[in-house]
């Protein structure tokens, strides 16, 4: 099936090494640039007790969340080990630095 | 293709250094492991808990034979290394295998040392080494009676402790009059030595082996004035010699030990040595946590960082004899120029004796109250100046206050289900399971796999003590506690880098300083940050991404994601005018809830982060300016009404306050900083518990530092007196300067006190008076800066991104 892609903005509305909200009906999603400009996007809510994952600091290609300090993998939402939990994801694109999402959440 | 990294000796810190190397790069190298006993890799330390049955051979081990295969690592055991080909690179076992090797780690660990006298081959005479000497000894001890021990050092009182526990009759023999002479002085082995008696111990001091005598097997052991002891077994604990037969054979330079440099390579850089085989810098060890040090310098090389550096370490010892508490670390022999401070209970079997060399404990021995040992430790390493508290400090840091690690002498008597960390809330039970469970040695390890001390960190002394308790007395905290996983320097090597080297940026000093990971962690970016602005306040770019949501959205985050704002009262004086333009703003945003702090502030919960600007603009509007609720920064500046109203009064304690608090706001500190003045000795800002309070007397004002009002409380030092206000103003920042320049991330005034002596600090803040007005003048330039208001700038469009959604779907 093909995800619909939605435009959200530009690469560089995201600041790197952090994150921007996209903010729905359902949820709110966070979307993460890295520091070599690799884009993802999470369900704004972290496993442990739903802290704002947009919120925490950027390293690599993962988030610790500002509540509890859980590290959460930006490619695939699971939590580091030996945490255990993962939020969904979503799968973005960036072409000619405009950023897409499909806002159909990727199972875990 | 990858590298071929051979490990011989399938020990400690062989498989120490293997662990560490995989949690560093898991792909550089195809790794095989040899090892000439039967078994995966086990805790060493434990073989005397299970020759006593406190624990089971299943207890001990620390990687089994899957852990090996699932990490893709060929193990080989009951194998042994014959020779080491260096032309060919490659080593041969005694079956005549050849395996090539690119690098190679030599780990092969001690032999026991023989006394060479008639009848020490026969059966029945055995050393204390490995699983195979435990399982002789208690197959002895089923059917034999009588047992000999050589030796009353550590290894010898252990075994002589499990062999008695296994139902033998048990006989001592020391050369020396003195048990454990290398460990303690006379009167505490004498303690020692009383106590095991009365176990059931027997004992022959100053007693010289002439032989072993028996047939087919050991039957006596027989003394040179004569004399016999009937020995169904003999344990020989005399002593270790560092394994360099293999590298000898292969070439090696060898002294006592096979000799290496700081990096951990010997004289062939493609051959490491770690561990009790080693001898670096003229010193071996026969412990464990110096040669977890070595692993991990060791693995940090041939992880190709090549940026750790093994410096030698100071040791400490505990006896592992369920019942005795003894500890011992460094040189108690005195001499000339050294101080002994002594406490001596014979009676309550309770003896302690601290060596020291100006003011700095230079060795230590306890005996029956050994809970501070640890501390003792600590300060000895940090060369700590204690006359400051030298008058107390045999009575121990809860009689000093208690900002520290306290807690040391609880974890023992702790129950199961008792919590530890409250920030976590994790339990004794949890952490102990997790650590005999995962096999896990260092506190990080315990942070990673139960989330203890992961938080505020106050529990962190508490964890350290069940870690030490739970290994069996064989765990010490490291001594370069590294700043995160990160990076191997401590707090302290990165910030004298910072400086030392002029880095500017986060960005060059982790290339600079060779950062393990690509962009630090949560950890380590927010510290680093810090030490840029804070050394190179003109220079440095605070980097936005490195300060956590609290400093980059200047508001406080809340449980459920939403902020608090708590804007700046100076002194806590306000007016009807300032209390109107609160309520408006309050009613106006809707704030759930208003409340006022214990800071003498209003704190406004419960608002959305798209609403900050807005009500930031409106308090702006109304004179104030952000309360820094949200920082490691300087807060607030609690006040009484002092002269202006009170009756008792000496001093204007607000407008003392006032100034204070204009001085400095918006100054960033390594952790929260407080402050308080108190108009007379009554001290009704309680002043006493802040990290800078002053108090005013009939002559001017006392200046107090290093209290702590939070998770353990800790009243302060008195720095000094001084007659006016410019100079409490000057001794205020210039204090805090030294603060903000010398202590580590997240470390408050209070344990930073305790850590660098409270005389150290009035050097630099009260007896040098060239050094104290340059501080001052540091701290007022670093203001220049830094004191801005950023909820003004915010309200303006500064970093209007952090404020806004990115864009809103639908809805
Ligand atoms: C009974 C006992 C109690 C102890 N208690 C404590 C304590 O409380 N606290 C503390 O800090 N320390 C204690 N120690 C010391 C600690 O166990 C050692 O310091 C540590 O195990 C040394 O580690 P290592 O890797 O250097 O050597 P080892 O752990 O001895 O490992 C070396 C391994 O290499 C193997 N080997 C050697 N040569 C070859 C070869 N040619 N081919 C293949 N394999 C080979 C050996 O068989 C051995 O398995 C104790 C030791 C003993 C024996
Ligand atoms: S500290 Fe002294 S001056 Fe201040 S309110 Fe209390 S009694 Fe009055
Ligand atoms: S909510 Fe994210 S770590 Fe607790």
């Amino acid at each position: 099936m093909d995800p619909e892609w939605l435009e959200v903005g530009h690469l560089e509305d995201i600041p790197r090494l952090g994150a921007r909200v996209v903010r729905t009906p359902q949820e709110d999603i966070a979307v993460f640039r890295t520091a070599g400009d690799e884009v993802f996007a999470l369900r704004d809510k972290c496993p442990h007790k739903g802290g704002p994952l947009s919120q925490g600091i950027v390293h690599d290609r993962s988030v610790t969340c500002p509540l509890h300090n859980w590290c959460i993998h930006l490619d695939s939402g699971k939590a580091r080990a030996p945490d255990e939990g993962s939020t969904v994801r979503y799968d973005v694109r960036v072409e000619n630095r405009t950023v897409y999402l499909s806002l159909s959440p990727v199972a875990p | 293709m990858r590298q071929k990294l051979v490990l011989i000796g399938n020990g400690m810190a062989g498989m120490r250094t293997v662990e560490e190397l995989l949690k560093q790069d898991s792909d550089l190298y195809e790794i095989t492991v040899f090892g000439d006993e039967p078994h995966g890799n086990y805790n060493r330390i434990l073989l005397s808990p299970l020759l006593s049955g406190e624990k089971s051979l299943d207890d001990i081990m620390l990687n089994r034979t899957e852990w090996y295969a699932q990490n893709g690592i060929t193990l080989n055991t009951g194998k042994r290394i014959e020779s080491i080909d260096r032309k060919r690179r490659v080593v041969i076992a005694s079956d005549g295998a050849e395996t090539p090797y690119d690098r190679l780690i030599l780990a092969t660990g001690s032999r026991p040392f023989v006394i060479p006298i008639p009848g020490k081959d026969l059966p029945g005479v055995i050393s204390f080494r490995d699983i195979h000497d435990v399982e002789a000894m208690l197959e002895s001890s089923r059917t034999g009676k009588h047992a000999v021990v050589i030796g009353g050092g550590l290894l010898g009182l252990e075994a002589a402790n499990g062999l008695m526990k296994q139902g033998m009759d048990v006989t001592v023999v020391h050369l020396l009059d003195t048990l454990m002479e290398r460990q303690l002085d006379k009167p505490a082995a004498t303690l020692l030595k009383a106590s095991l008696e009365a176990r059931g111990l027997r004992f022959l001091m100053q007693a010289r082996t002439e032989a072993f005598v028996g047939e087919d097997r050991v039957t006596a052991v027989r003394f040179e004035d004569g004399h016999e002891v009937p020995a169904d077994l003999v344990v020989m604990a005399v002593g270790i010699r560092p394994n360099t037969e293999l590298a000898t054979r292969a070439g090696l330079y060898c002294e006592r030990g096979v000799v290496v440099d700081d990096t951990l390579q010997t004289y062939d850089p493609r051959i490491y040595a770690v561990g009790e085989c080693v001898q670096h810098r003229g010193e071996t060890y026969g412990l464990v946590a110096p040669l977890f040090e070595q692993a991990r310098v060791c693995a940090n090389h041939l992880a190709q960082y090549g940026i750790a550096r093994y410096e030698g370490s100071v040791t400490s010892t505990k006896l592992k004899v369920t019942g005795i508490d003894l500890f011992s670390a460094g040189d108690f022999s005195g001499g000339d120029g050294a101080e002994e401070i002594v406490m001596q209970d014979a009676a309550g079997g309770v003896y302690k004796k601290l060596v020291l060399r100006d003011n700095r404990i230079e060795g230590a021995v306890l005996y029956g109250d050994t809970v501070e040992g640890a501390w003792y430790f600590q300060l000895m390493r940090e060369e700590t100046d204690i006359s400051d508290f030298r008058d107390r400090i045999l009575f121990g840091r809860h009689h000093l206050g208690d900002s520290g690690h306290g807690g040391q002498n609880q974890a023992v008597l702790m129950a199961n289900d008792a919590q530890v960390c409250d920030c976590n809330g994790v339990c004794k039970g949890d952490i102990v399971n997790a650590i005999t469970q995962k096999g896990l040695f260092t506190l990080d390890d315990v942070k990673t796999h139960t989330k203890a001390s992961a938080s505020c960190g106050s529990c962190t002394g508490l964890v350290e003590q069940i870690l030490a308790s739970t290994l069996g007395g064989d765990y010490e905290s490291p001594e370069h506690k590294p700043m995160c996983k990160c990076i191997d320097l401590t707090h302290d090597q990165v910030r004298a880098a910072i400086r030392d080297q002029h880095l500017k940026s986060v960005r060059s000093a982790m290339d600079f300083m060779e950062w393990k990971t690509p962009d630090g962690c949560a950890a380590c970016r927010p510290a680093l940050n810090y030490y840029l602005i804070s050394t190179w306040p003109e220079e440095a770019a605070d980097e936005y991404q490195s300060r956590f949501i609290n400093e980059r959205a200047h508001a406080n985050i809340q449980k459920d994601g939403t902020y608090s704002v708590v804007p700046r009262i100076f002194g806590g004086e306000t007016s009807p005018a300032q209390l109107r333009a609160l309520a408006e703003v309050a009613e106006k945003y809707d704030v759930p809830t208003v409340k006022i702090t214990g800071g003498q502030r209003i704190d406004m919960l419960g608002l959305r982060k798209e609403q900050l600007p807005g009500i930031w603009g409106d308090l702006a509007a109304a004179g104030f300016v952000s309360g820094h609720a949200y920082g490691k920064a300087m807060r607030t500046v609690k006040t009484c009404v002092g002269s202006q109203w009170c009756r008792f009064g000496v001093q204007d304690s607000t407008r003392m306050g006032i100034e204070l608090e204009k001085l400095t706001w918006g100054s960033w500190t390594p952790h929260k900083f407080k402050l308080a003045v108190s108009g007379c000795p009554r001290n009704c800002a309680e002043a006493t518990i802040k990290d800078f309070g002053v108090v005013a007397i009939d002559s001017g004002w006392e200046l107090h530092v290093g209290g702590n009002g939070g998770v353990k409380v800790r009243a302060t030092d008195l720095l000094c007196r001084v007659e006016t206000e410019t100079e409490v103003l000057e001794y205020c920042g210039a204090f805090m300067q030294v603060y903000r320049e010398e202590a580590r991330y997240l470390e408050r005034t209070a344990p930073w006190v305790e850590r660098v002596g409270l005389s150290y600090v009035k050097q630099r803040v009260v007896e040098d008076e060239i050094g104290r007005k340059a501080l001052f003048r540091r701290f007022l330039d670093s203001q220049e800066i830094y004191q801005f208001d950023p909820w003004e700038q915010r309200a303006r469009g500064v970093d209007e991104h952090e404020f806004t959604v990115m864009r809103q779907v639908g809805g």
